[in-house]
């Protein structure tokens, strides 16, 4: 049986006068993959955004209606936003290294969560590696500078960075839209490894790879969500003609 | 937005149709030649199937290319998927056609066992369910489609009784008859096999309008 992992009811979310978001719903299960689709400034970036609350950082936002994680309400007064991105990770679409080493990028998460004992933290570093598929690449050359790695392995190694606080969710902004087919294939990859520990929500412009990875799809358009269902069925048989032009590249 | 892929499921379709109207005049043809015992007609339905395998290969090659570079999705993906099925029964269509057709050179030069009333009549089914399915499919059409699915039994009861007639009527009572009475039974065999392969097209029809399977199914159970 399905489990929901984050439910959103009636979620409406503002910048200033633009409604950016309108009465969204939808629960995104456990384990799954969930990838959002549609065409730029349709509300799914800033959908993302919400679940770790990374719209904050942003003057003149305000959000209505309930996201709740584990059925506690994310936009909460008492909610601890720190404590809720280790819960809930982010990687972007531009690999965003720190200048520090490939040890210490992953290492970083987990000093600012006050944990310095070096066998804990050597540890975790190589099981995040591990998790990211990137650990056979650099086991011999931690101290290398993060910016030593191609485009492919910097993006993996923001996915072990965010995997060493051990999260429950993943949101993916993009994460394969500046890498070649084969650092793609990899991160597509990881992906479906991931989903065994973590629920994944991933936005994408490649209808195929949101085809290849998701388990769900859901279709925004302007700040609505147009249709949420399994993603063997959107990309076979949508319910909205909409739906069906956008995917098909017939919209617009 | 207009697409230029669209363009190309064009190309695609305007294949299939010619396929379609080649092995309907090939079943035609097959049929005029055995009612006529004409040995020229069944000749040129044998010689023209070459053009119909040639179109086969073709218009499976185009799906498979736009498969590979266009990656459809959706109603794309199910028009072409269903093209490349339709595509094999219309081949296999007018490979039986051409059975017929050598059906005909084996009994041309005999004296017919009896008048053809009803190896004409399954002909005219066939044909019918054959140009019903092609129908549907250029008109996205299920109703027509369903249709064709429901006429199938009828050409099972008819190829049945033209099978038993000559049978007891022929065989069992006269040896003899034998190969004059095996080809038309055959025929009949050919004709129904022609008439499953329309009921498959006009399935496939069904699932490109409507994403739902049905073959190996009852009508019903698919929700009518």
């Amino acid at each position: 049986m399905l489990k929901t992992k984050i439910e959103v009811k009636d979620f409406n979310f503002f910048y200033g006068d633009q409604h950016a978001l309108k009465d969204v719903n939808l629960n995104i299960c456990k384990n799954k993959v969930l990838g959002i689709i549609g065409p730029s400034g349709c509300g799914k970036s800033t959908f993302l955004r919400n679940i770790n609350r990374m719209n904050d950082t942003i003057a003149g936002t305000r959000a209505s209606g309930t996201m709740l994680i584990d059925g506690q309400n994310i936009f909460a007064e008492n909610m601890d936003v720190v404590e809720l991105r280790r819960r809930v990770g982010m990687v972007f679409q531009k690999s965003n290294p720190f200048p520090k080493s490939i040890f210490d990028n992953v290492a970083y998460g987990l000093r600012v969560n006050g944990r310095k004992d070096k066998e804990y933290v050597e540890h975790k570093v190589e099981e995040s590696l591990k998790g990211a598929a990137l650990w056979e690449e650099v086991k011999d050359r931690l101290q290398a500078s993060a910016f030593d790695l191609s485009g492919g392995q910097q993006q993996r190694l923001c996915i072990a960075r965010a995997l060493a606080i051990e999260p429950e969710v993943l949101l993916m902004d993009e994460p394969a839209s500046a890498l070649d087919p084969t650092a793609t294939a990899k991160i597509e990859e990881l992906i479906q490894e991931l989903k065994k520990k973590y629920t994944i929500v991933i936005v994408t412009h490649n209808m195929q790879q949101a085809a290849r990875i998701s388990d769900y799809t859901a279709f925004f358009m302007l700040g609505e969500l147009v249709e949420y269902n399994e993603t063997q069925k959107i990309f076979t048989n949508p319910e909205k003609e909409i739906t069906e032009e956008y995917i098909t590249g017939r919209f617009g | 937005m207009d697409r230029h892929f669209d363009k190309e499921l064009i190309g695609l379709n305007t294949n299939l149709l010619k396929m379609a109207t080649l092995a309907e005049e090939a079943i035609l043809k097959s049929t005029e030649a055995l009612k006529n015992r004409d040995g020229d007609i069944a000749n040129s339905v044998i010689q023209d199937d070459t053009k119909i395998d040639e179109l086969e290969n073709i218009v499976e090659e185009n799906a498979i290319e736009l498969l590979a570079l266009k990656q459809p999705i959706a109603t794309d993906l199910r028009f072409i998927t269903t093209g490349m099925k339709i595509n094999a029964e219309l081949e296999r269509i007018a490979d039986l056609a051409v059975n017929i057709a050598q059906r005909v050179l084996e009994i041309e030069d005999q004296p017919l066992l009896k008048p053809l009333i009803d190896i004409p009549k399954l002909s005219e089914i066939a044909q019918k369910m054959v140009r019903g399915s092609i129908d549907a499919f250029i008109e996205r059409d299920e109703q027509k489609a369903k249709e064709v699915i429901l006429s199938d039994p009828e050409a099972d009861k008819l190829r049945n009784e033209i099978q038993e007639e000559l049978m007891n009527k022929y065989m069992l009572k006269d040896g003899t008859t034998a190969t004059r009475a095996i080809p038309l039974l055959l025929v009949a065999r050919h004709l129904e096999r022609i008439c499953d392969h329309a009921t498959n097209i006009a399935e496939d029809v069904i699932y490109m309008v409507r994403a739902r399977v049905v073959r190996h199914k009852k009508l019903e159970e698919n929700g009518k």
